[in-house]
């Protein structure tokens, strides 16, 4: 970290950025905020441990428009999105300056939680330098610990690499922690009846509450008025008043960033009521892969995505009553 | 005062749901919300918060006005039932409970809001002290007692036994209906409640947040506050959504939309966030027109614009929900102490 | 008749038809005195790719018991390729439909050209057929749209 600050306090020093993007401590162990730094003296706040999980690349559709640019730091799985939003032309190449931070896993507070752990005080064993694969966490009921990998986000599970795929330069080492198929929990789920996999979605969607954090973390959806809360369809809905619209809602975003999104897990990572949300975008990841052959989203900005594209042999939709 | 053996608490709850409608804690798909008891609901008492505040008991997420109906020529126009049926919201927690009071504040005051109105008064809350209090709690800061939360009953859950002590003619009431599976409480158990009570004190006196100071926050200090420059700083990792409101105790916006059923119109309200771009949208536009001063106006509402039309009575309760949920880690504590370093550091 | 009769199960079907194509496949259907149930309530609409997936679920909000889309042979897009692309997204659609486990019989695709008026009116009978066996669509669709 240190070293990200120093080369951070360079950049900004000899004007080559004007400004830095990266997570402030926050007041709590565990709750660094997404900020903008635009001196060096306000970097004294900056930090980067296990708890920044925030991809910032949606950020940069806004810092695009400011003047000079913006030094922003990317772990590797936020690089796929920087490229998306790159492709789509909503971001600007030439406003960013991509650091490449090093990555070993990102915390997830909430699995913490789940783990019993409460009244947290202090965390260590998250910052980057720590190599332990143990927390540490001092609580007001007691001193407890875990495993770094049973409190790490699901999406590191199934990592995508370690590799950045755009960067001005790197930081940091990183490190593997795909210890999971990506789609072994859509796989179970396809292997279900009808009826169970009803139920299934039913319970976890009826969960929602329609507060939007899936949408507006997601760097796919960058539409400037979403169709859900344009005042000219009746599609704006705001509450949960029908089960029915929660499955509207997630359906048809998941579809909209379907062939865009990278699978950077942020829906499920900012969700309130803990909805998969990434098993509805990894059916889609895998019936494209299926259906169309692989493709990973934000890896290559010259690609066609699978949906703007086609071949004249493509499988006909009854497919899927096929399959069975 | 009354105790109950934890192991018997299903038969207590079968007593209530028998003559009344009974929400209470209940896990789904490994999330703790308040929900209607049934034989086969997983109940959570040890869960300290709920992800939604109990708030939908009083005031739904959604809820029905009145439904139009066309029928060839015939157009009829139903309003949607008062609430007449009793139920018992229990383990409500102190903060939640204040947050009642605050909605109290709203929707009881004239022009009387006949729905919320109505499920109040068929409405009897059982608190229930909070055991162990987390890091993110802040209800000492506004004032209230989470070992003693205020309510129609109040009950403590000291090791294995559920306390219960009756507060207003509506416990009395309820107590009467569980009365056979209770047992009267004796002075060892009197004791105990104020042992557990003690313990939780001395754990709200080490939370983080409970030296917070409001200082600086009141209904006089409007343009003051609202002119900071501050707010430009603070709203920016802000992503609009609507999480913090919608899953606070106390936020008490809503909107009123109609949805066309294809025979008719159903209109009803639902909550609203001030995060939300269409917030108080309006014929000639929207007042708010950027993040920033919708970011600013929640914030402002709850320690100021409330404060200054209700006795100083803040709307924010300190249960730490926000703190918890923000998608971007931003929450009203980090408000309150960014005004409170830059009033130091100006004097 | 008697009351029974009358209250049996009649599917709300609707098929979005391409202009060019299946409408006109439709309009054939129809000039030649071939018959497809009541139940199927067209819409027309400029390209099959005009389709948005909101349209298919709109329509089971409001009530459908069976979404059919329509439109040219892949190949004899009025607009080239325009059905090209519908075909991606149908498949991905109707994928997901039945991974959240609503019934995949409910949701059909039929390239029908001009001259295809037989073929229409086979499709619908034979797609009527299959949501009057799956009966009432309880899955998907808004409460407050019920009677």
């Amino acid at each position: 970290m240190q070293e990200l600050i120093k080369r951070a306090k360079e950049l900004l020093e000899d004007g080559t950025v004007a400004r830095v993007l990266g997570w402030k401590a926050g007041d709590l162990p565990y709750n660094p905020e997404p900020a903008y730094f635009d001196s060096t003296e306000s970097l004294a706040d900056f930090v980067y441990n296990g708890f920044c999980g925030a991809n910032l690349s949606k950020y940069l559709i806004e810092a695009s428009k400011l003047e000079g640019k913006t030094l922003v730091c990317l772990k590797p799985c936020d690089t796929y999105s920087f490229n998306q939003l790159l492709k789509e032309h909503r971001i600007d190449r030439d406003k960013a300056y991509v650091i490449g931070v090093g990555c070993k896993g990102k915390l997830d507070i909430e699995r913490i939680r789940k783990m019993g752990i409460k009244g947290i005080e202090q965390i260590s064993g998250a910052e980057m330098e720590d190599a332990a694969d143990t927390l540490t966490i001092s609580t007001i009921y007691g001193e407890r610990s875990c495993k770094f990998a049973d409190a790490m986000l699901e999406r590191c599970h199934v990592c995508k690499g370690k590799e950045h795929q755009v960067y001005d330069e790197l930081i940091g080492e990183s490190k593997e922690t795909k210890d999971a198929d990506r789609f072994a929990e859509v796989a179970r789920i396809e292997a279900m009846t009808p009826e169970e996999k009803f139920a299934f979605f039913q319970k976890e969607l009826s969960k929602c509450i329609r507060c939007n954090a899936c949408r507006n973390v997601c760097p796919a959806c960058s539409c400037r008025k979403c169709v859900f809360d344009s005042n000219k369809f009746d599609s704006a809905q705001k509450a949960n008043v029908d089960s029915f619209e929660e499955k509207m809602f997630h359906i048809i975003r998941a579809f909209h960033v379907a062939g865009r999104c990278t699978d950077c897990g942020e829906c499920s990572r900012v969700c309130p009521q803990g909805i998969p949300l990434h098993l509805f975008n990894r059916k889609f990841i895998k019936d494209i892969d299926e259906f169309y052959g692989e493709y990973q989203a934000g890896m290559d900005v010259n690609a066609q995505s699978p949906l703007t594209d086609f071949t004249f042999g493509d499988v006909e939709p009854g497919i899927v009553g096929e399959r069975g | 005062m009354y105790k109950i053996a934890k192991e018997n608490l299903t038969a207590l709850f079968r007593l209530i749901a028998g003559a009344q409608e009974l929400y209470l804690p209940v896990k789904t798909a490994d999330q703790v919300n308040f929900g209607a008891w049934s034989e086969d609901a997983e109940v959570d008492l040890d869960t300290l918060k709920s992800v939604k505040s109990p708030k939908d008991a009083f005031f739904p997420q959604s809820e029905n006005l009145y439904t139009c109906r066309k029928d060839g020529k015939k157009i009829s126009i139903e309003p949607e039932a008062l609430k007449e049926q009793n139920f018992v919201i229990f383990g409500m927690k102190a903060c939640d409970v204040r947050g009642v009071e605050v909605l109290d504040k709203v929707f009881l005051a004239d022009p009387v809001d006949t729905f919320y109105a109505a499920r109040r008064d068929h409405g009897t809350i059982v608190s229930m002290a909070c055991h162990e209090p987390e890091e993110s709690c802040f209800c000492k800061v506004f004032g209230i007692d989470c070992a003693e939360p205020a309510a129609d009953v109040a009950t403590w859950m000291v090791a294995d036994q559920l306390y219960w002590k009756p507060l207003t003619e509506k416990g009395e009431a309820l107590t009467k209906i569980v009365e056979s599976v209770l047992e009267a409480a004796d002075n060892a158990d009197e004791k105990s409640v104020e042992e557990e009570k003690a313990a939780i004190r001395g754990i709200v006196e080490k939370l983080p947040y409970s030296n917070l100071s409001l200082g600086g926050w009141n209904g006089e200090v409007l343009t003051e506050k609202f002119d900071s420059a501050l707010w430009e700083e603070l709203y920016k990792p802000c992503l609009a959504c609507g999480t913090c409101t919608f899953v606070c105790p106390t936020c008490q916006c809503y909107d009123i939309k109609d949805y066309d059923t294809g025979h008719g119109v159903q209109r009803y309200r639902c909550w609203d966030s001030c995060m939300y771009s269409d917030f108080t949208m309006m014929a000639h536009g929207n007042n708010r027109t950027s993040q920033m001063q919708r970011f600013r106006q929640r914030f402002m509402h709850k320690l100021v614009y409330f404060p200054a039309n209700n006795d100083g009575m803040y709307s924010c309760v300190g249960c730490g929900r926000c703190v918890e949920k923000c998608p971007a880690a931003l929450n009203i504590v980090k408000v309150i102490k960014a005004f409170e370093k830059q009033g130091g550091e100006k004097a | 008749m008697s009351i029974e009769a009358k209250e049996e199960f009649r599917p709300k079907i609707v098929a979005f038809c391409c202009n060019w194509c299946s409408y006109a496949g439709a309009d054939l259907a129809g000039s030649s005195r071939l018959g497809y149930p009541a139940d199927v309530k067209i819409i027309r609409v400029p390209c099959s790719c005009r389709v948005n997936p909101m349209f298919i679920l709109r329509a089971f909000e409001k009530g459908a018991d069976g979404v059919i889309m329509c439109g040219c042979h892949p190949g004899d897009c009025h607009y080239s390729t325009g059905n090209y692309y519908a075909r991606r997204r149908m498949t991905l659609l109707f994928s997901m439909l039945d991974y959240i486990g609503v019934e995949n019989g409910r949701t059909r695709v039929e390239w029908v050209s001009a001259a295809e008026g037989v073929k229409f009116s086979t499709t619908m009978n034979e797609f009527v057929e299959k949501i009057h066996s799956l009966g009432k669509n309880v899955r998907l669709g808004d409460l407050r749209c019920r009677n």
